[in-house]
């Protein structure tokens, strides 16, 4: 294998700009599956979810999944596409053994989605991507090749076949081609997996689950010299199974592909696999020797012809985008681009409009969960969501701050105790004894201590020197290990020593 | 008379009436072809045991005081095409040898709800690909009238087995003339229902658009018994018809032709067609005519162009729904020694599994799908299609009912067209066009051929769901005949 050279990104931007192209297959979450009444959970024995249907048994038929076809042009009008009045299945055939029927049911030249768009925002932009189609077709079993060093059917001992996920409706989503993206273009890529994720969540039409395959992306990356009008020769990205792979992969095929450029050679339209470990690609098959599919309309299912009505009414009935909830969520919550930004990208929005909802302040929650929390997220190298807290429990203990029970320091420790598996906020105040001391009995006992332990400081605030009177605070906070509302302990002490301020 | 020779409602109304048991009519209809099997070969599976099971249980129903349906306990034989739970389905392919079904086509719980007692799976043309029942892996049927000819394909085994007595009743497929024209050399009656009018679940796919489930009988009335008991709506096949099946048995009932408006297709005739079918064709329009109906000449100029476009369709559309015979999940499997990959297993099984026909119309179709040709063949072929359809609806604007010959000959010898299969593919030449657009059509016996004293089928075509018009000129022109003849046609036929 010859070594792949890679021309510095700035460099590589310097000399070529790129156009990407993106291709994304999102499983659709319905009970059942694309053409039968097989069920469609993930993680099943191998070959449980399977009938005579799914694993292509002679004379068995498909029936189309009438939810799936909601589903899909559902996603299309959140995609602000034309929903076809008429269109079909086809057939496309290729042998392959984890594809039962060797075709697959898909959607050729009538997709049931044209020609629509998604707006992302990449630093502080918006950039609109054009969506070229949304069409259906079922996804094909799971092969997994055994015995080789790559896992793949190259150099494998032998190969196993899990049909539990043959015939689960899968939308394929494909891009118009994306030019002027600049040096953001690998951001551009990440952000229109991430808003499409986002739309997906929002639709309810899948969990869209990247690392279980529930989403999967195709990136397809050319380059053109600066100054040239003619697009280059593309590359078609495959396994790029996370959002930040996404982002690395254009980045090094950008790279790899300007290197190859300026060196005077020439872009092999293929299909390259990214490899997570390394964040490279490498070659997999050469479509030039494209394969030829033999599309034609498949004759065991009636055509779709989805009424007008009906489907001015799902656009009607579709929940608000999340651009658009994110816009008034900024308007309601005061916040500035940055900072919404900033939510965004750590997947907190939806947290902190939580957490908002069980009602905390919208500065309060955010603090806390781009702050404190992320914070331990980040330490811990879990998303945000997944930290054993919920927003409501944030609520409660902004709530608590806001009572004067709690400062932020015991607030803290209240929810350094919730995601320690402690209980609930109002569980670990009490269980550690966070409540802040405000038994005036109590406090006036400390303090007379403190005094009494600090003559000089005392004598000096008697004397007028009132600034003296931080060092007798702090000793009440230390005394009351924390627990003492430092405001109320100095008005007392001052009070104790006859000093107005 | 004996047993095997009752119609099938002669054999369910004794049944009913506690004249016979369904063990006794099964053991008849066993014996039988105990009797003469070795000489037509038309089942590929009997298991005498697990009929004479089904029979006793409908004998037990009938016992315990179930309503059962006309058919109950009356005995069939199923092309080996639909698949079984209980007997070994090959599409009458080396490629499925063996194999077990694990659930039963809509067709077959169908035959048996209604309590039909099914005899045992009958021999085809490999994957119904065929006009003789010579492509068959297994070895030909051979027509009951002559052993020498073929008894008609695909479902020759199915006309053999009615024709030899061997079952009052089959089903069969037809997706270019399978059912009419085996129907037609064998002197018994076969119908092809409108298309999407019965299910195809669970029948192996040969051309999807075109494959029609569909019964042979020897009487009118009997196909209209048995077409409405496998017919009707089927949620597992979305080209399924939601709405009722067409009153097909009043129809044969009513069999009454007076006032009908009769079309002959101007096209079907001439050159290529043997002057005795030519002859008994035109008697039987003589005595439509004289039966009260009136009889007129349509033009259909797109008939010309139905056995081309067929040919490019139905091996499209096989190329694509053979494709999941690979070897990796049933069937044969050839050269899986550890050293192959699975694609060279697969290329070895299907070199292996598949004969002759099958691989010429599985690569007739991978071409005409090709990118680049796909608009010329597969795409031509379609818009042929609309034409066809067209021609179809204007006609029946004219007249109620069509008339062909069924066929444009006799039963010819076996051997004869093996090694040319443009004179095989034209047996089909009058019924593929029905195919195309999807509507109703059967063939009736209308006669002996003088030449070879072999049997002509009058093919009765009927617009979409307009199934019960062929039944009900079918079962006029059977009655006539049968006055004329002094009894059914096949009472000429030569003792096995």
């Amino acid at each position: 294998m010859s070594t792949t050279t890679f021309m510095p990104y700035d460099e590589a931007l310097a000399r070529f700009e790129p156009v990407l192209g993106l291709e994304t297959h999102v499983e659709l979450g319905t009970a059942s599956k694309m053409f039968c009444g097989c069920p469609t959970a993930f993680g099943a024995p191998p070959n449980t979810q399977v009938c005579p249907v799914c694993l292509a048994l002679p004379g068995s038929l498909p029936v189309a999944n009438a939810t799936a076809i909601e589903s899909t042009i559902r996603i299309g009008l959140a995609l602000n596409c034309s929903i076809a009045e008429w269109c079909r299945f086809a057939r496309k055939n290729y042998f392959y053994p984890d594809m039962p029927k060797n075709y697959q049911i898909s959607q050729y030249d009538e997709p049931l989605c044209v020609d629509g768009y998604l707006d992302v925002e990449v630093e502080g932009t918006t950039v609109r991507i054009g969506i070229e189609r949304v069409h259906l077709e079922e996804d094909t079993g799971k092969s997994t090749h055994v015995g080789g060093s790559t896992g793949r059917i190259q150099g494998a001992d032998h190969s196993i076949v899990d049909y539990n996920r043959a015939g689960i409706p899968l939308v394929e989503i494909v891009t118009k081609p994306i030019p002027g993206t600049d040096r953001l273009a690998p951001e551009v890529a990440r952000a229109y997996v991430t808003e499409l994720r986002e739309l997906m969540r929002t639709l309810g039409v899948s969990d869209v689950r990247m690392e279980e395959g529930s989403l999967r992306c195709d990136v397809n990356v050319s380059l053109m010299p600066r100054g040239s009008a003619e697009w280059g020769t593309r590359t078609e990205t495959k396994n790029v199974n996370s959002l930040r792979s996404v982002e690395r992969s254009v980045r090094s095929e950008i790279e790899r592909q300007a290197a190859i450029l300026a060196d005077g050679g020439r872009i092999i339209q293929e299909t390259r696999h990214f490899h997570e470990d390394t964040g490279f690609t490498t070659s997999g098959r050469s479509k030039e020797e494209a394969q030829d599919y033999r599309y034609f309309p498949e004759p065991d299912l009636v055509p779709i012809a989805p009424d007008p009505a009906w489907v001015a009414g799902l656009k009607a009935g579709l929940p608000e985008l999340p651009s658009v909830r994110r816009k008034r969520l900024q308007a309601e919550w005061g916040v500035s681009d940055l900072d919404m930004a900033a939510m965004h990208n750590a997947d907190a929005i939806g947290l902190v409009e939580a957490t908002v909802a069980a009602g905390a302040p919208a500065a309060d929650a955010r603090k806390w969960w781009m702050g404190e929390l992320a914070r331990r997220a980040n330490e811990g190298g879990v998303a945000l969501a997944e930290l054993p807290i919920t927003p409501a429990q944030v609520a409660r203990v902004t709530e608590l701050v806001a009572s004067g029970a709690l400062n932020d320091k015991l607030a803290r420790q209240v929810l350094e105790g919730v995601l320690a598996g402690e209980g609930a906020p109002d569980e670990v105040v009490a269980a550690r004894g966070l409540q802040i001391v405000n038994d005036e009995g109590a406090l006036s006992a400390i303090i007379d201590e403190v005094i009494a332990a600090n003559a000089d400081a005392a004598e000096k605030i008697r004397g007028g020197k009132i600034a003296a009177v931080g060092a007798l605070v702090g000793g009440v906070m230390k005394a009351s290990r924390g627990k003492a509302d430092a405001g109320r302990a100095r008005a007392l002490i001052l009070e104790k020593l006859g000093v107005s301020e | 008379m004996s047993l095997i020779h009752e119609s099938a409602a002669e054999l369910g109304r004794l049944m009913a009436a506690g004249e016979v048991s369904a063990v006794e009519v099964a053991q008849a209809h066993l014996d039988r072809i105990a009797e003469v099997e070795p000489k037509v070969h038309a089942f590929l599976h009997v298991d005498p045991e697990a009929v004479l099971v089904q029979a006793r249980a409908v004998d037990e129903r009938r016992a315990a005081g179930e309503e059962l349906g006309p058919l109950a306990g009356v005995p069939i034989a199923h092309k080996d095409v639909f698949t079984t739970v209980d007997m070994p389905t090959t599409a009458g392919s080396k490629i499925l040898e063996g194999w077990r079904p694990p659930y039963d086509a809509t067709v077959t719980r169908r035959l048996r709800e209604a309590g039909l007692v099914i005899l045992g799976k009958t021999n085809l043309d490999e994957f119904a690909m065929g006009s003789s029942t010579e492509n068959s892996a297994y070895g030909p049927t051979h027509n009951p009238w002559d052993l020498s000819r073929i008894p008609g394909g695909s479902s020759g085994g199915a006309s053999a087995s009615v024709a030899a007595y061997q079952a009052p009743l089959s089903t069969g497929t037809d997706t270019g003339g399978s059912i009419r024209q085996p129907a037609a050399v064998t002197g018994i009656v076969g119908m092809k229902p409108t298309y999407g009018g019965s299910s195809r679940y669970g029948l192996i796919a040969f051309a999807s658009s075109l494959d029609t489930p569909g019964p042979f009988a020897r009487t009118v009335l009997d196909a209209a018994l048995l077409h409405e008991a496998f017919s009707g709506h089927d949620p597992m096949d979305s080209t399924s018809i939601a709405k009722p099946v067409p009153p097909v048995v009043e129809a044969a009932r009513q069999a009454d032709v007076a006032g009908l408006r009769v079309g002959v297709v101007k096209e079907f005739g001439g050159e290529g067609y043997q002057p005795g079918v030519l002859a008994r064709f035109r008697e039987a329009v003589d005595l439509l005519e004289s039966l009260g109906a009136k009889v007129v000449e349509v033009s259909c100029p797109s008939f010309e162009y139905a056995l081309p476009a067929y040919y490019l369709i139905a091996p499209s559309e096989c190329s694509s729904n053979l494709a999941r015979f690979d070897a990796m999940r049933y069937g044969l499997r050839v050269g899986d020694d550890g050293t192959r990959s699975a694609e060279e297993v697969m290329a070895l099984t299907r070199a292996a599994g598949f004969g002759p026909e099958v691989k010429r119309r599985i690569m007739l179709g991978t071409y005409a799908l090709s990118s680049g040709y796909y608009d010329a063949y597969y795409g031509s072929a379609q818009k042929v299609r609309t034409l066809i359809a067209r021609d179809f609806d204007a006609a029946f604007h004219q007249v109620d009912v069509l008339v062909s010959p069924t066929t444009p000959t006799t039963a010819f010898p076996i051997g004869e067209r093996a090694d040319d299969p443009m004179a095989m593919y034209l047996a089909d030449l009058c019924t593929i066009p029905s195919n195309l657009a999807g509507n109703a059509a059967i063939s009736v016996p209308c006669g002996l051929a003088d030449e070879d004293g072999l049997p002509v089928g009058l093919q009765i075509m009927a617009p979409v769901l307009g199934d019960d018009r062929c039944y009900r000129v079918g079962a006029a022109v059977e009655k006539a005949f049968e006055s004329r003849w002094g009894g059914p046609l096949l009472k000429e036929a030569p003792a096995l």
